[in-house]
């Protein structure tokens, strides 16, 4: 059940250009986390910033009831975010939406395919996956070298590709690319990224069963503001932060 | 502290409400508190069809503001009084729901089916969205077009009707008395006021449909000033609404003249804040020296009259 908690910050560090990695303790379980989902953070106190930011969850330690999230510092919000400290409480609504159904699926391997930020919430995927016995492969772009971030935390649990958009590091060129070159073995897809490689993704594999994680500008996060939606291939409409953010692939209409 | 109000079709225990767009079809709210500490609830609009509004982003964040561009989005009215109404239908708070339309004849249509819903207990009449490119705010902005809504829709209307007002007028006060002169039974103010906000980097405006409508803390002094513009000049319940945050914030709309108050943009900031500013009202109203909320209502004109409600 969604639930707004006051989080500590135990842990805050620069994970590469831009790029933080925030661990905040509940005192609550986080048992009920599963990957894909977001929290919706409030930045500051008062009146400064009413809209909350809706951050990815990259890691959950349920022993220790700590949520680990990677963001990006792209605006006011999240630079500010940034500055907080280890001990600074953090006001955050969770979890959010809805999750990549692993529970329900059937695969022997996975492919996870992240662009960016959209990276963080397929490490979570990863795990749980790889402790289900799944083999997981993992192809992971960034715009240059300075960007990338995670990489030998993915190798731990599989192959992993790394593209850049400059070449800098690993691969040149975008994750699809990268796809056509190396051609993995899998059954099931997850991406989570950009619109534009999402868009991508969905069509190099339209033959393959996939699941996609969207963004989007947020209002409530809870459902009732209609600010996050996405057309969908019956006709209708669903909304990102409560039916989403992850999607089976062929169920929304990219634009 | 007796915080009750009475306003025509509207029995409140307490004169704060979510207010419409912000708050959904309610359901989602339920998941963080009990429905029934709500004075009312006002539903999201509704049109004739189902509408898929603009393209996103639909929202942005201001200084101590927001803008949104959601565009009317909604299910269409008879899915609406079908799927929406029944599950917020079982709590015991009165059920506000707005009407729009890109015609008249939508608007009559809309306010006819939603009346006759034996759940909704008054509608609010939104000739204010500033988000739609045909109907909405065109109806708002001119006292003529204002008064012939009004008084179609009041008269397919089997509940009473409460006119929402755009702030994007020069008078305000010339569309109210419009309005009350068409029979409308009370007035809700303010919606929001037109504003863009530019991405300095993509030097694009942020929002999909460029414009949007300004909400929050930011817009609180006008509709302050609105509402008690009104006042001065009308002796007709209102429900008022913009920015607030606090129950400091709807004391401030009740001295204006308000009688009752939405909360908006803060549901988002936070999704308890409706239930605590009701906890806090008696004792704001208290600390201002009121024994009551009907006390507080109108006190902040100078010439006041003993009770400035019809209620």
């Amino acid at each position: 059940m969604i639930r707004k908690d006051m989080l500590s910050i135990k842990k805050l560090e620069t994970i590469a250009k831009d790029t933080f990695l925030i661990v905040l303790a509940s005192n609550i379980s986080v048992d009920d986390v599963a990957p894909g989902q977001f929290i919706h953070i409030r930045i500051g106190q008062g009146n400064a910033h009413l809209l909350r930011r809706p951050i990815s969850i990259a890691d959950v330690d349920q022993a220790n009831q700590l949520l680990t999230i990677i963001f990006k510092s792209v605006g006011e919000g999240t630079t500010q975010l940034s500055k907080q400290k280890v001990g600074d409480q953090v006001d955050a609504l969770l979890p959010c939406g809805t999750a990549y159904p692993i529970a329900g699926l059937t695969m022997h391997s996975a492919l996870l395919i992240g662009g960016g930020i959209g990276v963080p919430p397929l490490y979570y995927l990863a795990k749980q996956l790889v402790a289900k016995g799944i083999k997981v492969t993992a192809i992971l772009g960034f715009q240059n070298k300075e960007h990338v971030f995670y990489e030998q935390e993915f190798q731990a649990l599989g192959d992993v590709y790394i593209a850049t958009n400059d070449g800098s590091y690993g691969y040149q060129g975008f994750v699809t690319d990268v796809y056509q070159q190396v051609q993995p073995d899998f059954d099931c897809y997850f991406s989570c990224g950009p619109t534009a490689m999402l868009k991508s993704v969905t069509s190099t594999l339209e033959d393959k069963q996939g699941y996609i994680s969207l963004e989007e500008r947020m209002g409530c996060g809870v459902g009732a503001c209609f600010a996050c939606v996405v057309p969908s291939h019956d006709g209708g409409y669903r909304k990102i932060c409560q039916q989403g953010p992850v999607f089976p692939a062929k169920e929304v209409a990219l634009s | 502290m007796n915080l009750s109000v009475s306003l025509p079709g509207l029995s409140l225990k307490n004169p704060v409400m979510p207010a419409s767009g912000c708050f959904g079809f309610g359901m989602e709210y339920s998941k963080f508190y009990d429905l029934e500490q709500l004075g009312a609830i006002i539903i999201k609009a509704a049109t004739e069809e189902m509408r898929y509004g603009n393209a996103t982003p639909r929202v942005a964040e201001t200084t101590v503001g927001m803008l949104n561009a959601i565009g009317l989005q909604n299910p269409g009215v008879l899915n609406i009084i079908e799927k929406e109404v029944p599950p917020l239908a079982a709590y015991n708070t009165p059920i506000i729901a707005n009407v729009a339309g890109s015609t008249i004849e939508e608007y009559e249509l809309v306010a006819e089916k939603l009346g006759n819903t034996e759940q909704i207990a008054a509608l609010e009449l939104n000739i204010s969205c500033p988000n739609v490119k045909e109907g909405g705010v065109q109806f708002g902005t001119d006292p003529d077009l204002a008064y012939e809504v009004t008084k179609r829709v009041k008269a397919q209307s089997s509940v009473p009707v409460y006119v929402k007002l755009s702030p994007n007028v020069t008078d305000i006060v010339t569309i109210a008395k419009a309005v009350a002169a068409a029979g409308a039974d009370g007035l809700s103010m303010i919606n929001t006021l037109t504003g863009m906000q530019i991405n300095l980097q993509s030097r694009r405006p942020i929002l999909a449909n460029q414009v949007g409508g300004l909400s929050g803390p930011t817009i609180k002094p006008i509709a302050i000033r609105m509402i008690y513009q009104v006042r001065e000049a009308l002796d007709i319940p209102i429900i008022g609404m913009g920015g607030i945050t606090c129950a400091e914030d709807v004391l401030e709309f009740l001295l204006a003249g308000a009688n009752a108050v939405a909360v908006g943009t803060a549901n988002f900031t936070n999704p308890f804040i409706c239930p605590e500013i009701i906890t806090a009202l008696p004792d704001t109203l208290a600390k201002y020296g009121f024994n009551s909320l009907q006390d507080a209502i109108g006190k902040g004109h100078a010439h006041e009259t003993t009770n400035l409600s019809r209620a």
